[in-house]
C-alpha cells in the first residue's frame, strides 16, 4: 500500500512480527536491534502521534537482551524477541497503568494482566503502554485524559477508539503488534481507521484478568497487528482458559496460526453472509464501494454470497449504551480515592467522594456512569436495563440464525473513514454511531476481525469479518485469503 | 424519658418481628479470592489481595466449598435449593465496600422457603423463612482517636444471609429463634456461629400493631445485634418505645436504628441513609451458578442427622427424658459421645478384670439413663470447671473409659462420690477408672466381716454414744456410722455400715 505512515523498507521496524521472528531465527536480526529500531521510531514519531502514554525503554532493552539470550540458548517461538505494546488498560506490575484517566494518576499495579503475562512468557518485548479513551469509553481516543492519539495517515484525524493509541502505533510501525480491548468495537474500529488488522475474539477466549474493566460482559482483549498472520500468532499466545477468570472458557484452543498458514487462496464452498442492515443509510458511499469491492474479491476467490438479515441490529447501539453503561457504573464505583489513585481529601465522606470522582473522571465517563446508574435505578430498572438484556438475547439469536445459513458475515467495520479530531466531540450520539457495525457482535459475544480493504479519499477502510462462537480459525482464514488476493501491504512485506 | 410507659400500652399492641441473620461460613479462604478467612486472628490488612481490595482488573472466583456449606445450611433449614441461581451486584458507596458494590444474591437466591421449629417458653412454634442467600462480607471500620481506619481482612469473607418471615411475636421468641438457628448451624458444621466474634450477626425488623389488626405497622430496623441478650433487650426496648409513640397518637418513623448497649436503648442510625437504591443486576464477572443434581445429593448426604431428629431418637430408642435428650444434643460431639458410650462393651459390663462384687451378682448393666445422668451431671460439671467441652476431652476420656466408670459405680465397686472424683483424674490424665481405683484402694469396703470388726471397734471406743443411743438419742447412731465411714476412708457402703453398727450395738447389748 502506498502513501501509508510506515517505516521505510530496510528498517526492521517495517517487518511484521512473523517476518521479524524469521529474521531473528535466520540470525540476520537481533531482538536488541529490532527493539532499538522501534524505540528510535517512537522517539522520532510519537511526539506527533501521542500513541504512547508510557515508554518503558530500559525494560524493553533488558527484555530484548534476555530474548536474544534465550534464542542463543536454542529456544525459539513465534513471538520470542518481538516488540509490542499494550493498551494502557492492561495492568503491568511496577509500571503505571492509567486507563487513560486522571483517576488512576500514580497507580502502579502489583500484578500483570494475564494476556500480558502470557506474551511475556512467550518472550515478547514490552515497549510501553498505549493511549486510549478514558476507561475505554470513546470511539476517537479524544476522551483520553492525556490528549488524543493521532491517526498516522492524517494527524488531524482521529485514530478511532478506544484502542486508538494501539492502532496508531501499529500503523506507524511504532511496535510490531499491540494488545487492545474491544467492548463495542474498540479494537476493530480503530484498526479500520488506521489500516491495520484488529481481532476481537469470542467472549471468554482470552482472560480478562488484569484488564481494567469497562463492561465486564462485553470486554475482550485481542491483537492489533500488521497482518492477519500476526493476529493469529498473537491470539495463539494469549488465548486459553484462566481459572482465575470465571468467565474465561475452559475449552481447547485451536492452532490459529496453522489455520492461517493453510489458508491458501481458495474459498470454494464458503458462504459469506452479507447483512442488508450493514449497508443502509449512514454508510459513507466511498466506504461502501471499498467494502463491496472486497466482497466481490471474496466471491472471486470462490466464496458464495448469501443475503442475510440481522433485524435487531438497529437496536444494538441503544442496547449497548444501557448494558455497557450499567455494568460500567458498578465497575467504576471502586474509584473512590480511598485506597489508590487520585484522591481529593475532604472532611466529609460524601464531599470527598464527589470531589474525587468529579475531578478524576472526564466528561464522557461521567456521562456513562450517570446513564448506567439511571438504567439500573428503581422504577427504571426493568424498562431500561431489563429490556436491554432481553433485546440483547434477540440480537444474539439474529446472529445464530444468520450463521446457520453462512460461515462468516462480512460488512464494513466503520460507517466512515477516520474523522477529524473534534468533529464529533460535541455530539455524543454521532460518536456512538461510529460503532454501529461493531457493537452488535459484542452483545452476541462472537468473534470479529477488521482487515484493511483499500483506501477511500486516501484513508484506510476496514472490512469486518464476523464468525460463529469459537470460529476464529474460519474468520482468520477468510481474512488471510482476502489479504492475499487483494495483494495488500502485509503480503508485500512478509 | 421513654422508660416509664404504663403497661397498658404494651398490652394493647402486638409486636411483629422478622430477623435477618448474617452467618459466616467456615472456610479456609474467602468467598472470591484465595486470602485466608481468619480475619480475627490476623493483624489488620494482612489478609488482602487485588480481588478483595477491589484493585483495577481483579476478578472474583467463587469458593466452591462456601457454596457447599451454604447449600447444606439451606437444606438443613428446609429451604428449596435452587439449582440455577446467580450472583448479583448490590451497589452503594461506603468505605467498607472496596468495589463500590457487594457481590450478593437478589432475584435468584440459593434457597427460598423453609423454616425452623423454635420452642418459646416450652411451647412449640415454627418460624418460616423467606430466603437464604450467599454474599461477601464487607470490610471493618475501626474508629479510634478521631480517625476511621479500614481493615479489609473481613472484606470478602463468605456469608449466608437468612431472612425470616415476620413470624415472631416477642423478644423471647426472637431470642429463641437466634439460639435455635445458632445451634443448628454449629450442629451441621457450616459456621462457628459465634456472635462475639461477629460470625453470626442479627438485624431485626420490628413493628407494632393493635391486637387483631391484620395490617402490619411501620417497620423499624435495628442493625448489627451481636448477642442474644442484645436481640432480646433491643426488641423489648423498641416495643416500649413504639407503644409509647402509638399511645401518644404519633406515627412510628420508618427508619434504621442501632442498639446502644451501654445506654440500653436504640438510637436512629445515620450514614448509609442516601443509599437505599442498591441497583442490583447480575454479576457479569461470574457465570450463573448451576448446581448439578449429583452434587446437591452429595451435600444432602454430607448433612448429619439434625438436632430435632436426634433428640427424638434419643427419647424413643433409649428412653431418655426430653430434657436429658436436649442436654445431650447441646452439640453434636456430646450426642455422638453419648451414643458411643452406649455402644461400648463396657457400658453393659464392668471391667473384664474386675472381680464381681458380690456372690452370684454379675456386674450391673449401666442403662442409657444412667450414662445420660453421668454425662449431663458429673461430666458436664467437670468439663465446666475446666473450661472444656466434650470434643476437647474425647481423646483423654474415650467413650469406653466413661462406660467402664459408669459400670464400676452401677455395680457397686465404687461409690458415686468416689466415681466423680475418679472422673476428674481420668479427664486430667487419661487414666482408666479401674487403674485409679486399684492404685488408691478406692474399692468400696463392703466385706461383711471387715465391717463387723470395724463397727465393733467403733462401738467399743464410744461408750458415751452407745449410752446415748440406748437412752433413746437416735442421733448418736449417725455419729457411730460416721465413725465407721471415717475408719474406712468413706469407702464403706453406707447401708452396709449402718447395718454393721446396728448389729454391733445389738451384740454389745446382749453380751
Ligand atoms: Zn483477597
Amino acid at each position: 500500500m502506498t502513501g501509508g505512515p510506515h517505516a521505510p523498507p530496510g528498517d526492521p521496524a517495517a517487518l511484521t512480527a512473523a517476518g521479524a521472528a524469521r529474521a531473528m531465527r535466520d540470525g540476520t536480526l537481533t531482538s536488541a536491534a529490532l527493539t532499538d529500531a522501534y524505540l528510535a521510531r517512537i522517539a522520532a514519531h510519537d511526539p506527533h502521534l501521542n500513541a504512547y502514554l508510557t515508554v518503558t525503554a530500559d525494560d524493553a532493552r533488558a527484555q530484548a537482551a534476555e530474548a536474544d539470550r534465550r534464542r542463543a540458548a536454542g529456544e525459539d517461538g513465534p513471538l520470542l524477541g518481538v516488540p509490542f505494546a499494550l493498551k494502557d488498560l492492561f495492568t503491568t506490575a511496577g509500571i503505571r497503568t492509567t486507563a487513560g484517566s486522571r483517576m488512576l494518576e500514580g497507580y502502579v499495579p502489583p500484578d500483570d494482566a494475564e494476556p500480558y503475562r502470557r506474551l511475556r512468557a512467550a518472550g515478547a518485548v514490552l515497549l510501553g503502554k498505549l493511549n486510549m479513551d478514558e476507561f475505554a469509553m470513546g470511539s476517537s481516543n479524544e476522551s483520553s485524559a492525556f490528549g488524543p492519539a493521532r491517526n498516522p495517515w492524517d494527524p488531524g484525524r482521529s485514530p478511532g477508539g478506544s484502542s486508538g493509541g494501539a492502532a496508531a502505533a501499529v500503523a506507524a510501525d511504532l511496535c510490531a503488534f499491540a494488545l487492545g480491548t474491544d467492548t463495542g468495537g474498540s479494537i476493530r474500529q480503530p484498526a479500520a481507521l488506521c489500516g491495520v488488522v484488529g481481532l476481537k475474539p469470542t467472549y471468554g477466549r482470552v482472560s480478562r484478568r488484569g484488564m481494567v474493566a469497562f463492561a465486564s460482559s462485553l470486554d475482550q482483549a485481542g491483537p492489533l497487528a500488521k497482518d492477519v498472520r500476526d493476529a493469529a500468532l498473537v491470539l495463539d499466545a494469549i488465548a486459553g482458559h484462566d481459572p482465575a477468570d470465571a468467565t474465561s472458557a475452559d475449552r481447547p484452543v485451536p492452532d490459529h496460526a496453522a489455520a492461517v498458514a493453510a489458508a491458501g487462496a481458495d474459498l470454494g464452498g464458503l458462504r459469506i453472509g452479507v447483512p442488508a442492515e450493514y449497508f443502509a443509510d449512514g454508510l459513507d458511499p466511498a466506504v461502501r464501494a471499498a467494502v463491496e469491492a472486497a466482497v466481490m474479491d471474496l466471491e472471486a476467490a470462490g466464496a458464495r454470497r448469501v443475503a442475510i438479515s440481522l433485524p435487531h441490529s438497529v437496536y444494538a447501539v441503544a442496547v449497548y449504551y444501557l448494558v455497557a453503561t450499567a455494568e460500567a457504573s458498578a465497575n467504576l464505583a471502586r474509584y473512590d480515592g480511598l485506597r489508590y489513585g487520585r484522591a481529593v481529601p475532604d472532611d466529609d465522606l460524601w464531599a470527598r467522594y464527589a470531589r474525587t470522582r468529579g475531578e478524576g473522571f472526564g466528561l464522557e465517563v461521567k456521562r456513562r456512569i450517570v446513564l448506567g446508574t439511571f438504567a439500573l435505578s428503581a422504577g427504571y430498572h426493568d424498562a431500561y436495563y431489563g429490556r436491554a438484556t432481553r433485546v440483547r438475547r434477540r440480537i444474539r439469536a439474529d446472529f445464530d440464525a444468520a450463521l446457520a445459513r453462512c460461515d462468516v458475515i462480512v460488512g464494513p467495520t466503520s460507517p466512515t473513514t477516520a474523522f477529524r479530531l473534534g468533529e464529533r466531540t460535541g455530539d455524543p450520539l454521532a460518536m456512538y454511531l461510529s460503532d454501529i457495525y461493531t457493537i452488535a457482535l459484542n452483545l452476541a459475544g462472537y468473534p470479529g476481525l477488521s482487515v484493511p480493504c483499500g483506501l477511500a479519499g486516501g484513508l484506510p477502510v476496514g472490512l469486518q469479518i464476523m464468525g460463529r462462537p469459537w470460529g476464529e480459525p474460519t474468520v482468520l482464514r477468510v481474512a488471510r485469503v482476502y489479504e492475499r488476493v487483494a495483494g495488500l501491504r502485509a503480503a508485500e512485506r512478509a | 424519658m421513654q422508660a416509664a410507659h404504663p403497661p397498658s400500652d404494651l398490652d394493647a399492641f402486638e409486636l411483629v418481628v422478622g430477623l435477618e441473620t448474617h452467618v459466616q461460613l467456615v472456610t479456609a479462604s474467602k468467598m472470591f479470592c484465595a486470602c485466608a478467612a481468619d480475619a480475627d486472628l490476623a493483624a489488620p490488612n494482612t489478609r488482602t489481595c487485588p480481588v478483595c481490595l477491589g484493585l483495577p482488573g481483579a476478578l472474583p472466583v467463587p469458593n466452591a466449598h462456601a457454596v457447599a456449606l451454604a447449600v447444606r445450611a439451606a437444606l438443613a433449614l428446609g429451604c428449596t435449593v435452587h439449582a440455577h441461581t446467580r450472583f448479583e451486584r448490590k451497589s452503594y458507596h461506603y468505605p467498607d465496600l472496596p468495589k463500590g458494590y457487594q457481590i450478593s444474591q437478589y432475584t435468584r437466591p440459593l434457597g427460598t422457603g423453609g423454616g425452623l421449629d423454635v420452642d418459646v417458653e416450652g411451647r412449640a412454634g415454627h418460624v418460616r423463612l423467606e430466603r437464604l442467600h450467599i454474599e461477601e462480607d464487607t470490610a471493618r471500620l475501626v474508629h479510634a482517636a478521631g480517625e476511621t481506619r479500614v481493615d479489609f481482612n473481613r472484606a470478602g469473607i463468605p456469608l449466608v444471609e437468612i431472612v425470616t418471615r415476620p413470624d415472631l411475636r416477642s423478644p423471647d421468641a426472637a431470642a429463641a429463634y437466634v439460639e435455635t438457628l445458632r445451634h443448628l448451624l454449629r450442629w451441621i458444621g457450616v459456621s462457628t456461629a459465634a456472635m462475639a466474634s461477629g460470625a453470626l450477626r442479627v438485624d431485626v425488623n420490628c413493628s407494632l400493631r393493635r391486637f387483631g389488626d391484620p395490617a402490619l405497622g411501620t417497620k423499624v430496623e435495628i442493625k448489627n445485634l451481636n448477642s442474644i441478650a442484645a436481640v432480646r433487650a433491643a426488641l423489648a426496648y423498641e416495643r416500649r418505645r413504639q407503644a409509647a409513640c402509638l399511645a401518644r397518637g404519633e406515627a412510628v418513623a420508618h427508619e434504621t436504628r442501632g442498639w446502644d448497649e451501654a445506654a440500653g436503648r436504640t438510637t436512629p442510625q445515620r450514614g448509609k441513609e442516601h443509599a437505599h437504591d442498591y441497583r442490583y443486576f447480575p454479576e457479569p464477572d461470574l457465570p450463573p451458578l448451576v448446581l448439578p443434581e449429583a452434587w446437591l445429593t452429595e451435600q444432602r448426604a454430607a448433612l448429619p442427622e439434625l438436632p430435632a431428629a436426634r433428640r427424638g431418637r434419643l427419647v424413643a430408642a433409649h428412653g431418655l427424658r426430653p430434657e436429658d435428650a436436649r442436654l445431650l444434643t447441646r452439640d453434636r460431639a456430646t450426642a455422638d459421645y453419648f451414643e458411643a458410650v452406649l455402644a461400648t462393651d463396657g457400658a453393659t459390663r464392668a471391667d473384664p478384670e474386675a472381680t464381681p462384687p458380690g456372690p452370684g451378682a454379675g456386674p450391673a448393666p449401666a442403662p442409657a439413663t444412667s450414662v445420660a445422668a453421668w454425662i449431663t451431671g458429673p461430666l458436664f460439671a467437670a468439663l465446666y470447671a475446666r473450661g472444656l467441652d466434650v470434643a476437647a476431652v474425647r481423646n483423654h476420656l474415650p467413650p469406653a473409659h466413661l462406660a467402664a466408670l459408669v459400670a464400676l459405680v452401677a455395680s457397686g465397686v465404687v461409690t458415686a462420690n468416689v466415681g466423680k472424683r475418679v472422673l476428674g483424674e481420668m479427664i486430667d490424665t487419661g487414666s482408666r477408672a479401674r487403674d485409679i481405683v486399684d492404685r488408691d484402694g478406692l474399692a468400696q469396703v463392703d466385706d461383711a466381716a471387715d465391717l463387723r470388726r470395724i463397727a465393733e471397734g467403733v462401738v467399743a471406743a464410744n461408750p458415751k454414744a452407745v449410752a446415748d443411743y440406748r437412752a433413746g438419742k437416735t442421733a448418736s447412731l449417725g455419729f457411730l456410722i460416721g465413725g465407721v465411714m471415717k475408719a474406712t476412708h468413706a469407702q464403706a457402703n453406707p447401708d452396709a455400715a449402718r447395718r454393721a453398727v446396728v448389729e454391733a450395738l445389738e451384740r454389745s447389748a446382749g453380751g
